[in-house]
C-alpha cells in the first residue's frame, strides 16, 4: 500500500515540477508549484513527519505561494518585453544544471546509510509527530526556539525599513 | 498501523470536499440553460469595454502586508506543538511561550509605530 502511494506521489511531484519549468505562463508555473508542494507534503506524511507536512502545506503552499504570485505581478511580465536569453547563457545553464544533478546522484549513491532511522527503527517511529516534536522542541531545543523569535523580530524590522523610504 | 487509518479519514474528507466541488460544477453545466449567442459569449456583455492590460504593476504595500503575514503565520505554527503539549509542559512551557510571544509583540508594536500597516500616508 505504502509503495503505491509513494509511486503515485513521486509521479505527481516530478510531473508538476517539470510543468513548473516548462509552462510558458508564470502564473501557471506557480500553480503547478502548489501541486508539487502538496505532493511533497504527502511524502512527509509517508515518512511519519506529520508536523513537517502540516507546516509545508500551511507555510509553503499557503503563504509563500502568495508571495510568489505577488512577485510575479510586481514584475510586470508582458509577452513583448520578455527578454530572450543568448545561446551561451543557455549552454552554461545546461552544464551547471547537469553538474548539480551529477553531484546529487553521486552523493546519494556514495552514502552508505540511506535507510533512515525515522522510517525503519521502531523507537524513532513517532519522532515526527506533533506531540513528540513539541516535547523535544520545548525542552531540548529551547534556546534555538527562543532565538528564532529574535530572527522573526529582525525580519519584521527589515521589512519595515526596506518598505519605508524615510526609515 | 493506527496512523494510516487516521490519515485515511483525512483523505476521505479531502475527497469529499473536492468531489462536492467537482460534482456541483459539472451539474451546473449540465442542468443549467444555455443560450450561446455571440452577444452572450462576450466577456463584459453589459458594461465598459476592456481597456489595456490586466498585468499592471501594483502597489508594493500589498507585498509588505503579505511578508508580515508570513512572519506571523510561522509564529502560529510554533503554537501548534506547544498547544498539544500544554498540560505536559506546565508552567515552564507557558513562560517559554510568553517570552517568545513577547519578543514578537515588540516587533508588532514596532511595525504599528512605524506605520508599516498604514495604507494611506
Amino acid at each position: 500500500m505504502r509503495e503505491y502511494i509513494f509511486y503515485f506521489l513521486a509521479f505527481v511531484s516530478i510531473i508538476s515540477a517539470l510543468m513548473v519549468v516548462f509552462s510558458k505562463n508564470p502564473i501557471h508555473s506557480v500553480l503547478y508549484l502548489v501541486i508539487c508542494f502538496f505532493s511533497i507534503a504527502g511524502h512527509y506524511l509517508i515518512l511519519n513527519a506529520e508536523f513537517l507536512a502540516v507546516v509545508h502545506v500551511i507555510i509553503y503552499a499557503g503563504a509563500i505561494m502568495v508571495l510568489f504570485l505577488f512577485v510575479i505581478m510586481l514584475l510586470n511580465l508582458n509577452k513583448e518585453s520578455e527578454p530572450h536569453k543568448p545561446a551561451i547563457i543557455k549552454f552554461a545553464s545546461v552544464i551547471s544544471g547537469s553538474l548539480l544533478v551529477l553531484v546529487l546522484v553521486a552523493a546519494l549513491l556514495k552514502s552508505e546509510n540511506l535507510n533512515l532511522p525515522a522510517s525503519t527503527h521502531p523507537s524513532m517511529h513517532s519522532i515526527g509527530m506533533v506531540k513528540d516534536l513539541g516535547k523535544s522542541l520545548f525542552t531540548d531545543y529551547l534556546l534555538p526556539f527562543e532565538i528564532s523569535s529574535v530572527l522573526f523580530l529582525s525580519a519584521m524590522v527589515g521589512v519595515v525599513l526596506i518598505s519605508k523610504k524615510e526609515a | 498501523m493506527m496512523q494510516e487509518i487516521d490519515y485515511l479519514v483525512i483523505l476521505l474528507q479531502l475527497m469529499l470536499a473536492v468531489g462536492f466541488v467537482v460534482v456541483v460544477m459539472l451539474l451546473t453545466h449540465l442542468v443549467g440553460p444555455k443560450r450561446k449567442t455571440k452577444l452572450k459569449q462576450e466577456n463584459t456583455e453589459a458594461g465598459i469595454k476592456v481597456v489595456g492590460n490586466a498585468r499592471l504593476p501594483f502597489n508594493i504595500k500589498y507585498f509588505v502586508v503579505a511578508i508580515l503575514f508570513v512572519l506571523f503565520d510561522v509564529e502560529i505554527i510554533f503554537l501548534y506543538p506547544w498547544a498539544v503539549n500544554f498540560k505536559a509542559l506546565g508552567t515552564t512551557g507557558f513562560i517559554e511561550m510568553i517570552i517568545f510571544i513577547a519578543t514578537l509583540l515588540i516587533g508588532f508594536f514596532y511595525i504599528v509605530k512605524k506605520g508599516g500597516l498604514k495604507w494611506e500616508k
